[in-house]
């Protein structure tokens, strides 16, 4: 394909400038995080971190309960994304590959289910889980989380599933595989860029997670990451080194997954999406 | 028992694109007849999880929103009932009325916003060279990944009074009055502040979904249509559009909901402030409830907001659900 120089530029100068805009605030936290204060406090800003200093990672490291936050926060994390993971492949397999009665009534529920605004029935949930005699433990939080991702998480995986030829399976069990090595072996790598991409939503999803964990688990022990950042910009206000530090603690893993599965990103969420 | 009803290969289906052709009769007589109580089975995990976890919330919800509760009756364990006491006060009040009317209108901006600039930008991708679009796309992703609630803590401090990078960028652009701004001391400049944030982490999910999107159409199609003379809107519409819509229906239906329920956004920024001006119905929900301990009132205002947001998704809902009917 031809194109001017000026057909070239005006596309590569637009996307200069949205990288710059799309970039920026993630830079400002890191470059934020390594100034020393007085670098920080400038009546004009300094653009980068030309004299880093560790003292703003030290004092979100000097936290109470530092470790048990991440602790905890991984625990949630990776349970409810892999419990969500495990259910929706199930699931999407029956949605995607079967045809039984009331298929569209469970599809709709589930439409419904991702609908659901978790954060208004925070008070339900809370007696639910008070008469359950479970606050202040990561179980329910755990079990909840997994519920809320889970929804998507089908939606999404099921299009995967669909994708996958169906005479690849049977190809494999006239070869002599049992069913379950047929889906070792064939289905599940072809699945697997499928569960990554699918499981970025419920990383991102669980890790957030706020309100519930606000109101269940009163008990520091029990407490999550976004608590413990949102408690330390109230202890911290406008020490903007500190606050910027544990926002980039907090963000790193998340970004690093997501760059990670940046490929699989982009031939993504597509498919859940356009299937709705 | 389920009855199996046998699925001929109609002409309907045949021409739907799906991503799984029509079984053919009789090659997969034997795996369709065999699948019986399979499928309730494979979905009871997923069907019994939500059932319990989401569905007797719900309901609970639903039950407190006819009771007066505050913190004596939540902390003895009562149950007061007062009927439709609750959504009469909800309802005959002008707040909630306000709250929604701004819910919508807040929603309708950041989705337009979100979609429009978020479709300009996949197109970009689309026509950029390989290591321009990577570098945009590496931009794109980590906006997109940056956990919100770190977000809400660099937007603010982008955002400060002082020593803010905004402020100083507009003071020296001339704007001199915007030295020391507040933002978060009207009603309009703190939606502003989210909405910049909202749009800035949402716009990446609509672009690069949308940049794949387009990938999938073959070149001959333009080529095609630069043979017949048509410029680029006229491609845009004729060939771009057809494809990329059932993917914008179904993303403008995921951003409908997602910005709606958006709460540590909206709450996290200024609390809902200035004087509860920038509260949503979800942090309307929130405050009322959990902050004012009026705990049955805040159960009537989230069944309210469910009905709400049910009503903005419908129309999607029903089409989605007459194609899968026609699919199946």
């Amino acid at each position: 394909m031809r194109r001017s120089f000026i057909g070239r530029f005006w596309p590569n100068a637009t996307a200069l400038v949205l990288f710059v805009i799309f970039l920026f605030p993630v830079y400002w936290m890191f470059a934020t995080s390594f100034k020393p204060t007085g670098d920080i406090i400038s009546e004009n800003p300094v653009w980068f971190p030309l004299d880093p200093t560790f003292e703003h990672y030290r004092t979100a490291f000097d936290a109470d309960n530092f470790w048990n936050f991440w602790k905890n926060s991984l625990t949630v994390t990776l349970l409810a994304v892999g419990i969500s993971l495990l259910i929706a492949l199930l699931a999407s397999f029956a949605i995607a590959r079967m045809r039984f009665r009331g298929r569209t009534g469970i599809i709709l529920v589930f439409m419904f289910a991702q609908m659901a605004p978790w954060e208004v029935m925070v008070i339900s949930v809370y007696m639910l889980v008070r008469d359950a005699d479970m606050l202040n433990s990561l179980v329910p939080l755990t079990l909840f989380y997994t519920v809320m991702v889970l929804p998507l998480t089908i939606l999404t995986l099921r299009t995967y599933v669909a994708a996958v030829p169906k005479d690849l399976e049977e190809a494999a069990m006239v070869d002599g595989a049992t069913r379950t090595q047929a889906f070792r072996k064939v289905i599940f790598p072809l699945l697997a860029p499928g569960l990554m991409a699918t499981s970025l939503f419920g990383f991102i999803t669980a890790w957030n997670e706020f309100p519930m964990v606000l109101v269940l688990n009163k008990e520091a022990e029990a407490q999550t990451l976004p608590l413990w950042l949102s408690q330390f910009q109230t202890q911290f206000g406008d020490d903007w080194g500190a606050t910027m530090a544990a926002a980039s603690l907090f963000a790193l893993p998340i970004l690093v997954l997501f760059l990670y599965l940046q490929r699989k990103v982009t031939a993504g969420l597509t498919a859940g999406a356009v299937k709705g | 028992m389920t009855v199996q009803i046998p699925r001929p290969a109609t002409e309907k289906a045949k021409g739907r694109a799906r991503t799984t052709p029509p079984p053919p009769p009789g090659r997969h007589r034997k795996a369709q007849g065999s699948a019986g109580a399979l499928p309730y089975l494979l979905l009871l995990p997923a069907l019994a999880i939500t059932a319990v976890l989401l569905g007797y919330p719900l309901v609970k919800n639903g039950i407190l929103s006819f009771q007066k509760l505050g913190m004596k009756e939540l902390i003895q364990h009562l149950t007061e009932w007062n009927g439709f006491d609750n959504y009469s006060d909800v309802l005959g009040g002008e707040d909630f009325w306000r709250v929604t009317l701004r819910t919508v209108v807040f929603t309708a901006v950041n989705v337009t916003l979100i979609m429009v600039l978020g479709t300009l930008v996949g197109l970009l991708l689309a026509r950029l060279g390989r290591k321009m679009r990577l570098t945009l796309m590496m931009a794109l992703v980590l906006a997109w990944a940056m956990p919100i609630i770190a977000a809400t803590t660099v937007y603010q401090w982008l955002f400060a009074e002082r020593y803010g990078v905004v402020n100083w960028i507009l003071d020296k652009l001339g704007w001199h009055s915007m030295a020391d701004y507040s933002w978060t001391s009207s009603q309009f400049s703190t939606f502003f502040v989210i909405t910049v944030m909202l749009v800035w982490t949402s716009i990446p999910f609509v672009a690069i979904n949308l940049y794949a999107a387009t990938t999938t159409i073959a070149k001959e199609l333009y080529e095609a249509a630069g043979l017949d003379g048509a410029g680029a809107w006229r491609t845009f519409t004729s060939v771009t559009l057809p494809f990329i819509k059932p993917f914008l229906l179904a993303t403008t239906f995921l951003e409908v909901i997602w910005i709606f329920k958006a709460f540590p956004h909206v709450y996290a920024i200024n609390g809902g402030g200035p004087d509860r001006l920038t509260e949503t119905l979800p942090v309307y929900a929130f405050v009322e409830g959990v902050g004012n301990q009026h705990y049955g009132m805040g159960a009537a205002i989230s069944v309210l907001t469910i009905l709400v947001l049910m009503g903005l998704t419908s129309y999607y809902i029903r089409m989605v659900m007459k194609q899968e009917r026609e699919d199946s």
